[in-house]
């Protein structure tokens, strides 16, 4: 009976050995996939089980963290005037994950990110508890406010940047939401985030950097740039040879102005009062072709720009000539975000030198170490410096006397274009309200670039201009960029 | 009963020489260690949970010490010869049960769950430590009223009709008891009983009593057949019988494990008795056949199956799924050196955390090594068993011990390679670890039995008495 019995010893060793490899595949070979598998509750636990690092603007935390009673998750996120800040931030909430800055920077905020594995090992030895690093943000706490509280109950949005180095200053959003009210894992959470994701104001849309809208108006200041840069125009005051109204080519459709003489005028008056006609025409001029380049070079096209939270797309497309013509008006299928604007001012201001807009400045470890610091690069020499300084003028013209004049101020030169952007079916629905301008400091350097959109005013839509209801908002957050710096 | 003494005779060239040391001191080396490790293991879960060294230490270790040290003496008094590895084993498997248990007891997520679920929260360390003691009294009275395996040999007959009533019990209506599918529990006077983990052993004494017998007709009398030796049909009365057992209980009680164990049980040991590798064969083919025809027509049995092939496909929406899901998740997460103990979340797994999940329990916080120790020092019992079977010296006790053996190391592959997602997960729980009285008292009687084999087949043949003739043969030189 031995030989048989020593075969079953072999068979029972066997059996050991398959768990032994099972085991090895299992908390080995698949482990790192198991630690992070979407199911694992283990990665949210975690997040959650100190307080969570914060995000910090002008020197102070926007966020917080606080204890909870739970069992799985020690703290959750708090938020210091959520509703500003949202756009900014993100959320992160246990019960519907994180999102942006606070999805991006999660290693830092959490204390796992792997440039702090060294502090952590120490700190497991020494027997320190791990800490949340802190993301310092570009933002300025006066120019957000400014923003936000401009845009007030009006659905929209506002971006605003430093043209000389890209630092995004104000990214607001309305109407808005506090990302505090849903930042736990009760059923009240869950109900507020499913009510906020239902909506129908989407008040969790971050408008300046994930929607695109109609840039109306304000594109001109790009068909402008087109122009200019490829010679279609002599100059900025020399006739530019456009009838009003102007057929439209290939189409038996005219295209007329809203007001003003434009037959024949010169580049500065025509966006001085923002003539469709003269844009039109220098659109269908310069071509399809030169359009889209140029669109280009102001950040257009461009499907992975990140700040580092992804913006969306803004679009210039290849079209026929009388759709380019009309694109040439911002009136066609090109369409922008609030923060591809901001880029567009922001390039003139600086001399045609598009810098990469960015809102992370340093982050930094648990004890305040600098582990990243964010150096400014550029993106594009969107114009030449001679074609920068001639749009400059123009824009300081329409605010000085033109349809901006309600963002200048005083003692300051501001150069700015109005926008207002029809959409709906033939003209159905409120206009959209643009703005876009800068402001420009005593050395001629510019501080600020911003663009402003307010998605339907509640007053009637005659009365919905850029110049009327955008172009005080970016009066505001200009002054308070330039009331800070001094 | 003369070809036993006959085989026993011919299989003798195993034994170990004649005054072989008992091996007792080993032991008790041994189980120092068995009970220092426990011990500083209960410490370093206090540490991490609550960080104190518990106050129940020096309860806890003078009572694993008392348990351990009965045993020891008993051992040292009745089976002088005992293998020296068995006892250590189970006390060190038992300590580190307890500990992680004790562990779970203090899990706010699993109080929060029982008290949502019963409406109270009771700890199971308690109960187990209780059950514990229940074991040890079981070891030792087997050891002290069982001077030799081979009376059991007597009861062949009651064996299988005990074992049978055993195993269908928890399918009589009133007295069964579902617990998350399985029905293989029994409630009796307030108390939860698995009756299988009682009737592996019983059943183990009716398979060697009737294979000792049956052996030279289920081995000689055969056919050749495609260089098989295929039975006749009347011997194959019995492996069906069997078969359609462990097929019923499968089918019923919904648990492959049981089923399993059974019958590979009885093809171990008819493989053993009769030497024949057709019955091997034979098995494999009825076990395989059985299994895939019962998976495509038991739809429960299928629900098992689809957790088992695609844990995180169905994750979402089946309870089975996420339980096994949760369980390889715990693996994973504990990695090569694991958490360290108290501070994994293996109470994610919810309820049967300290029971059927135990074991997962072990991958998070100990890690592949921690693990890997406890496969070993399974796969150790399993081994010394099986020396156990080979070392002694009577055919009855051959077969009983590879059949203890054989179901344990059944057990040990069917439970850990359920939770690790290796085959689909049944009700049975690991030896030892696993909270529950059934299975810690029922374990403890098999190292018993292992240990009075051993013993048996250790302890050195009588001295022959002294030829009263030979002090009277003179030799004369001349």
């Amino acid at each position: 009976m031995n030989k048989p019995l020593r075969r079953i010893a072999i068979f029972c060793g066997l059996l050991v050995l398959t768990l032994l490899i099972r085991d090895n595949w299992l908390q080995y070979a698949q482990a790192d996939q198991l630690k992070s598998h979407e199911f694992n509750r283990r990665v949210a636990i975690e997040r959650y089980a100190t307080p969570r690092g914060d995000i910090i603007v002008d020197g102070q935390a926007i966020t917080g963290s606080a204890a909870t009673e739970g069992t799985d998750y020690k703290y959750k996120r708090t938020w210091k005037n959520g509703e500003m800040w949202a756009p900014v931030t993100g959320y992160a909430s246990q019960i519907v994950g994180a999102t942006q800055l606070e999805s991006l920077e999660d290693g830092i905020l959490t204390g796992n990110d792997d440039r702090l594995f060294f502090r952590n090992t120490l700190d497991m030895i020494t027997g320190k508890k791990k800490e949340g690093g802190q993301v310092v943000t570009t933002l300025s706490a006066a120019a957000q406010k400014a923003a936000f509280e401009g845009l007030g109950d009006r659905k929209g949005a506002v971006a605003a940047l430093d043209p000389t180095t890209g630092a995004v200053l104000a990214l607001a959003s309305t109407p808005s939401y506090d990302p505090s009210t849903f930042a736990g894992i009760s059923t009240k959470d869950s109900e507020t985030f499913q009510k906020l994701d239902k909506d129908e104001d989407k008040p969790m849309l971050n408008r300046a950097l994930r929607e695109t809208y109609p840039p109306g108006s304000t594109f001109k200041v790009v068909t402008a740039a087109a122009a200019l840069e490829s010679g279609k125009v002599d100059g900025i005051d020399s006739a530019t040879d456009t009838p009003d109204p102007y057929p439209l080519p290939l189409s038996t459709k005219p295209l007329t102005n809203e007001h003003g003489n434009c037959e024949n005028v010169s580049l500065r008056e025509a966006l001085r009062i923002s003539c469709n006609t003269v844009f039109g025409k220098l659109s269908d001029d310069v071509g399809n072709e030169e359009m889209i380049k140029q669109a280009k070079k102001f950040g257009f096209d461009d499907p992975e720009l990140d700040i580092p939270v992804r913006a969306a797309e803004s679009v210039y497309p290849e079209d026929n000539r009388p759709q380019n013509a009309m694109a040439g008006i911002g009136q066609a299928s090109n369409r922008a975000t609030p923060l591809q604007m901001a880029m567009v001012a922001a390039a003139v201001a600086n001399d045609g030198k598009l810098m990469k807009p960015y809102m992370v400045d340093q982050l930094k470890a648990p004890n305040l170490d600098a582990i990243e610091t964010h150096e400014p690069e550029e993106y594009s020499q969107a114009v030449s410096p001679e074609t920068a300084q001639a749009l400059q003028e123009m824009m300081e013209t329409v605010v000085k006397d033109g349809t901006g004049s309600k963002a200048a101020i005083d003692g300051v030169t501001v150069g700015g274009k109005t926008g207002t952007a029809q959409h709906g079916l033939n003209n159905s629905e409120k206009p959209y309200a643009w703005f876009i301008s800068y402001a420009k400091a005593d050395d001629g350097s510019s501080p600020v670039a911003v663009a402003v959109v307010v998605e339907d005013g509640s007053a009637n839509r005659d009365d919905i201009s850029g110049g009327g209801l955008a172009a005080p908002i970016a009066k505001s957050v200009m002054q308070a960029v330039l009331d800070s710096k001094q | 009963m003369s070809s036993t003494t006959n085989t026993s005779t011919q299989h003798t060239s195993t034994i170990g020489a004649i005054g072989a040391p008992s091996r007792r001191n080993t032991e008790l080396g041994l189980l120092l260690f068995a009970v220092a490790i426990p011990v500083f293991a209960y410490a370093n879960v206090g540490l991490a949970i609550n960080g104190e060294v518990p106050s129940g230490l020096l309860a806890y270790g003078l009572g694993l010490g008392l348990l351990a040290g009965v045993g020891h003496l008993v051992v040292r008094k009745f089976a002088a010869y005992a293998d020296p590895l068995l006892l250590p084993l189970a006390t060190l498997l038992n300590g580190l049960g307890l500990v992680v248990i004790w562990r779970l007891d203090q899990s706010e997520r699993l109080q929060q769950l029982a008290e949502r679920a019963y409406g109270t929260f009771s700890p199971s360390a308690p109960n187990q430590l209780m059950f514990s003691a229940a074991g040890l009294a079981l070891f030792v009275a087997v050891l002290v009223f069982m001077k030799d395996h081979r009376i059991l040999q007597r009861y062949t007959y009651i064996s299988m009709a005990v074992a049978l009533v055993l195993l269908l019990l928890p399918l009589v209506p009133g007295v069964g008891a579902d617990v998350f599918g399985a029905k293989i529990w029994i409630n009796v006077a307030g108390f939860s009983i698995q009756p299988g983990e009682f009737a592996k052993i019983i059943i183990a004494i009716f398979f060697a009593g009737y294979l000792m017998v049956k052996r030279d007709a289920l081995a000689l009398a055969s056919r050749r057949f495609m260089g098989l030796y295929l039975p006749r049909g009347r011997d194959l009365g019995p492996i069906i019988t069997i078969w359609a057992v462990s097929l019923l209980i499968l089918i019923f009680e919904n648990d492959l494990g049981s089923s399993l164990l059974f019958f590979g049980m009885f093809v171990i040991m008819l493989y053993v008795a009769t030497e024949r590798t057709s019955w091997i064969v034979i098995g494999l083919l009825m076990s395989a056949g059985g299994a895939v025809g019962v998976a495509s027509f038991a739809s429960h049995v299928q629900a098992r199956v689809d957790a088992w092939l695609d844990p995180f496909g169905c994750y979402k929406t089946s309870g089975a799924c996420e339980q096994i899901g949760q369980s390889i998740m715990s693996f994973g997460s504990g990695g090569v050196m694991g958490t360290g103990l108290g501070q994994g979340n293996s109470d994610l797994i919810g309820f049967a955390a300290n029971s059927d999940f135990i074991f997962s329990t072990f991958g998070e916080e100990l890690g592949l090594a921690g693990v890997m120790a406890v496969l070993l020092m399974y796969g150790l019992i399993i081994e010394r068993g099986i020396r156990t079977a080979l070392a002694a010296r009577d055919p009855f006790g051959k077969l009983f011990a590879v059949g203890l053996s054989g179901a344990f190391a059944l057990q040990i592959f069917v439970v850990a390679g359920g939770v690790m997602g290796l085959i689909p997960l049944t009700g049975m729980t690991m030896p030892f670890l696993a909270a529950g009285g059934s299975s810690v008292i029922a374990n403890w009687a098999l190292i018993a039995i292992l240990i009075r084999i051993s013993d048996t087949a250790r302890r050195p043949a009588p001295t022959p008495a002294s030829n009263p003739d030979a002090e009277m043969t003179q030799v004369v030189r001349p």
